[in-house]
């Protein structure tokens, strides 16, 4: 506290009201925040008028002047550490905002493109046969779920206990300071290079001519490890130490303690990482269109035949996107549907986000954690 | 205590595993019906076949795919647009039955040899298949079509000729109101047979404006680029004063630019890029069955459009597996004839092969057979 | 481990070794063995296959003359583009990470982890598409502007692409995608944080941002690294999204807004790996075994940085 805020007062007659007086420092009224966007919105306002600059600029000048003009009325009314509390907050709020812009234009322009493409036969459909307009995803829709679920069968286990090893068993071990090191490196691999490693790893047991769903699976794995590694272990790590000793002090074997005390305390950062590493690679392309190749057809048998996946739906119907007939305006067939494709993809990740949520809050024991 | 956490996990999956059961296949193709086609006079064919290799023919191979499925319901086609080098190889590793390429075998690499050891000693089938007119596209507001010749052409991609109202620009549209703006060349940034097939005819017909031999890779450093045909056209409708490059069937929208053959002018399309290819010289020293065509692009036919992208389809005489040659056969019969052809004009805007092409490509494929 | 300080370590554990132990750690092993196996694997087929990559003939770096000039504007591009990204993203996505965690109402704070979340499951191709379409042409006021105002910089010192598909068009598709990542791992950390730190230091009397200065930054430091660590591989590895909106040539230069910008390693093999004969292929997988390189190193760095940090700054 190096900063003298209170005064000593002489304790003679304790008058509530002027303890509190002179306890207590001048604020900013609560409403201050508007005012300074009032002013902020009215300056830039005027200044965009006056020099003919585009909305955009204006807007960007009213946040600028926000976010600098707050903090400056709170130091001078509030003092120092104050204003920085003040511009730290304005800058969080303002990062929040700044982010929100790309990414809510990003999910507009998916929806609104998309949204007019979905329909029933667009679920139910695959494109065998289809030429010009119609068919739908159906094929794709399965494919990309039975891979990524493949993926996920096995890059969670191996991912997951990884972490285990690195957190609770590796300490200090050469293997874990090699392991650690080598998880890093393959969050460096590109995904058409791990798509090129499991076509070679395929080609090499089954036979140059195999191209199976499962291969992209693995692929996938490929990208997927080094995130569930790194999630796992960074929560596994947070775990406090007291919750372990209390449970060997409690006589309980350390395998119990790490799945019946270690695993559930963090479950819920798991299976944000889980989720996020899902994310991650349920949007791939390359590797998808490398190993488990592209058909019309639809495929339930991720070991045999070729799977096509939403993403590579996606490329493909947006790097062949099929012709305007002729007499007409417009965009090419295929683009629509890419739209509309790359809309449920978004929406599967959705409900899938929102089950392992749901599953978190279930599973995980009841902390003080904050969400 | 295990168990219930297993328990709670198992609901969710056979409520999964249920799902994908049900959802057995695509509402559009009941498979056996056979309410599909009308004329039965399906060959019958059935069975899996693997082909693919270049991504211009994706959109053709889709139409040859569903009109062949069409007729052989219990025939499953697939089409991998890997690319021509990939499809080469594939077919060359046997991944493939057959490829698509955008340029004929040669032996620069050894590559015309080891077909012919894929097909037992015997030579490669090589087939024109899909032909298509590059439009040289441009965005320039309030202007639809411009003449130029091939040098002037050369010189604006090489960024000689820096404005659109050059005097050589003003040359070639008498009377035509050209604005001063400044001429943004834009390349494709892929190795793409569309640049080489481009770059062929500048330093063919160029005069010697066009210093750079034909690549498939953008010989020039630097300047606008962009990935793939969708992304060359939304980069030359991105900007202004835009020229670039594209498949005739993806133009839609944009400037075209008539180039000089002879003494006229001709704009990009089917029929002039069907005419160019069958004016062009075969290739020197090949079997009977390889009608790999070195395009004439210095042609004065008239009508001709000298600016075309021939894509072939390689494949073998013979092959081990009599279904597996069958369904070859079938496929490029359909492919070369007259309904096939037809068929990509429509869907893809390609250039049907004129009739004496296409009376001898049926000729060689129709002898694929068994072993 | 020089990540985070490690838990106290149970030596008392130690004492009675199960069976169930024993398996189990067998178990832990095993995986970390497999991921090691895997990496061999992929640095082994990388090798084999990228060797003759390095010593082809010629012509096939073109229009550079040989293997290590042709890799090293990759290189630069690749670094560029991540760096670009990175400065962009690091800073938005700790403060929205904090905003979630210690600054926004519940209320608005769940939504907001969700839709970020979800962010990072658009598909590469997705933000390609958008970034190629949207933000390429609503960018180029913004370089118009940098190129007239600020051109003495050496990243600003274009001309502006007129069509937008410049360096920092793609370095911002970059940012957007790595947000997420960064965000969702920073913001379990720091509502990890333990409730009596944070208590701790507001009993001292400290504001929210000198709590969260004092007791959640320290305890985060290392998760935060490595949630910057991850973005950085989606940075340095993104290929489809690069490629649909980097216009991209061979060179070296900071300009970040001109239409000729430094290509990065993914995308070019992606671009250019279609067509591509068995030469060129090699040529191609041997950048990604570069690409593979650079991350070691840059990964190496980072630890060393963290290591050195946790030096300075004891906890």
């Amino acid at each position: 506290m190096n900063h003298p805020t209170t005064t000593t007062t002489t304790l003679v007659e304790p008058d509530a009201f002027a303890i509190t007086a002179d306890l207590t420092q001048a604020r900013l009224p609560r409403w201050a925040v508007l005012l300074v966007g009032v002013i902020a919105l009215g300056v830039a306002g005027l200044v965009t008028l006056l020099t003919g600059w585009s909305p955009t600029g204006g807007l960007v000048l009213a946040v600028v002047l926000m976010v600098a003009g707050f903090p400056l009325w709170s130091m001078v009314v509030e003092g120092r550490r104050a204003a920085a509390d003040r511009l730290a907050t304005s800058l969080v709020w303002g990062a929040f905002v700044v982010v929100l812009v790309p990414l809510v234009w990003l999910i507009w322009m998916v929806v609104s493109h998309g949204v007019s493409a979905i329909d029933a036969e667009f679920l139910t459909y695959d494109m065998r046969n289809v030429v010009g307009a119609g068919g739908g995803i159906f094929h794709a829709l399965w494919g990309t779920i039975l891979v990524t679920l493949a993926a996920t069968l096995i890059s969670v286990p191996v991912g997951l206990f990884t972490a285990i090893y690195l957190v609770e068993y590796g300490r200090g071990k050469r293997l874990a300071r090699v392991t650690t090191f080598l998880v890093d490196v393959m969050t460096g691999i590109p995904s058409i290079v791990a798509g090129l490693f499991a076509l070679a790893l395929f080609v090499l047991i089954f036979g140059p001519a195999i191209r199976v769903g499962f291969g992209g699976a693995v692929a996938l794995s490929l990208l997927m490890i080094p995130t569930v590694v790194r999630s796992a272990e960074e929560m596994l790590r947070l775990v406090p130490g007291d919750l372990r000793e209390a449970s060997y002090a409690l006589g309980i074997p350390k395998w119990r303690t790490i799945v019946k005390v270690v695993l559930p305390t963090a479950l819920g950062g798991i299976i944000t990482g889980v989720v996020l590493a899902i994310s991650r690679v349920i949007g791939e392309t390359a590797p998808l269109l490398v190993v488990a190749g592209a058909t019309d057809s639809v495929n339930f048998n991720l070991f045999e035949g070729r799977m096509m996946t939403l993403p590579v739906y996606i490329f493909s119907q947006y790097s062949s996107p099929g012709v305007v007939p002729v007499g007409t305006e417009g965009d090419p067939p295929g683009y629509a549907r890419a739209w509309g494709a790359a809309l449920v993809l978004i929406v599967i990740v959705m409900v899938l986000n929102l089950v392992a949520r749901l599953i978190g809050t279930y599973f995980a024991p009841k902390t003080e954690r904050r969400r | 205590m295990i168990r219930t956490s297993f328990r709670r996990a198992v609901v969710p999956g056979i409520a999964v595993l249920a799902l994908a059961v049900t959802g057995c296949s695509a509402a559009n193709d009941d498979g056996d019906g056979g309410d599909g086609g009308g004329n039965a006079t399906s060959s019958g064919l059935s069975g899996t076949l693997a082909g693919g290799g270049a991504t211009s023919q994706e959109s053709a191979q889709t139409a040859w795919r569903a009109g062949f499925q069409t007729a052989n319901p219990d025939a499953t086609i697939t089409y991998d647009a890997v690319g021509s080098g990939t499809g080469r190889e594939n077919f060359i590793g046997e991944a493939f039955s057959f490829a698509g390429s955008d340029s004929y075998l040669d032996d620069d690499e050894g590559e015309l040899t080891a077909a012919k050891e894929r097909c037992g000693g015997e030579d490669a089938i090589q087939v024109p298949a899909y032909v298509s007119a590059i439009a040289i596209v441009f965005n320039l507001p309030g202007v639809d079509a411009i003449n130029l010749d091939a040098e002037t052409l050369a010189q604006i991609f090489d960024g000689k000729v820096t404005t659109w109202d050059d005097p050589a620009i003003a040359a070639l549209n008498e009377g035509a109101e050209l604005p001063g703006t400044k001429i943004t060349p834009v390349h494709r940034s892929d190795d793409s047979g569309t640049t080489e097939n481009l770059t062929d005819y500048l330093s063919q017909a160029g005069d010697g404006a066009w210093s750079y031999d034909p690549d498939g890779v953008w010989p020039i450093k630097g300047g606008e680029a962009a990935d793939g045909t969708s992304g060359m056209v939304s980069a030359v409708k991105g900007g202004e004063g835009t020229i670039g490059y594209a498949d005739e069937s993806q133009a839609g929208g944009l400037g075209l630019v008539s180039i000089r053959v002879g003494e006229e002018f001709v704009g990009p399309s089917a029929e002039g890029a069907a005419t160019a290819l069958a004016v062009s010289t075969p290739v020197e020293g090949r079997a009977d069955v390889d009608m790999a065509m070195d395009i004439d692009r210095t042609t004065t036919e008239s009508g001709a459009y000298p600016v075309l992208l021939a894509s072939y389809l390689i494949a073998c005489q013979h092959y081990a597996d009599a279904a597996e040659a069958d369904l070859v056969k079938g496929l490029l019969s359909y492919i070369v004839s007259e309904v096939g052809q037809q068929a990509a004009a429509e869907q893809a805007g390609a250039a049907p092969l004129d009739a004496t092409l296409a009376e001898r490509a049926a000729g060689i494929v129709d002898a694929i057979s068994a072993e | 481990m020089s990540v985070t300080a490690p838990p106290p370590a149970p030596r008392a554990a130690r004492a009675v070794v199960r069976p169930g132990d024993r398996i189990f750690a067998g178990i832990a092993r095993a995986a970390s063995l497999t991921i090691m196996l895997a990496l061999a694997g992929v640095f082994v087929f990388l090798a084999i296959e990228g060797l003759p990559g390095l010593s082809a003939p010629e012509n096939i770096y073109a229009p550079a003359e040989d293997f290590w000039s042709y890799v090293g504007p990759l290189v630069f591009g690749t670094i560029l583009a991540a760096v670009v990204a990175l400065v962009l993203a690091v800073p938005f996505s700790i403060g929205v990470a904090l905003f979630i965690s210690h600054y926004a109402p519940p209320r608005i704070a769940a939504p907001v982890a969700y839709v970020i979340d979800l962010l990072a499951a658009v598909p590469s191709v997705v933000f390609g598409l958008w970034g190629g379409l949207a933000l390429a042409s609503s960018i180029r006021p913004v370089t118009d502007w940098l190129y007239a105002n600020l051109d003495f910089i050496p990243f600003f010192a274009g001309p502006p692409s007129v069509t937008g598909r410049s360096m920092l068009t793609a370095g911002i598709v970059l940012a957007i995608m790595v947000v997420p990542i960064v965000t969702a791992l920073s913001r379990e950390v720091f509502a990890q944080t333990p409730r009596l730190h944070e208590e701790a230091a507001m009993a001292l009397g400290a504001t929210r941002w000198e709590t969260i200065r004092l007791a959640v930054f320290p305890y985060a430091r290392s998760g935060v690294i490595s949630a910057v660590m991850l973005g950085l591989g989606r940075a340095l590895g993104e290929t489809m999204a690069v490629a649909m909106v980097l216009s991209a040539a061979p060179v070296v230069t900071l300009n970040l807004i001109s239409d000729t910008n430094p290509a990065t390693i993914a995308q070019n093999i992606a671009s250019n790996y279609k067509e591509a004969t068995p030469d060129k292929q090699a040529v191609l997988i041997a950048t990604g075994l570069v690409l593979f390189a650079v991350t070691f190193a840059v990964n190496f760095a980072a630890r060393w940085v963290i290591a050195r940090s946790e030096r300075k700054v004891s906890r």
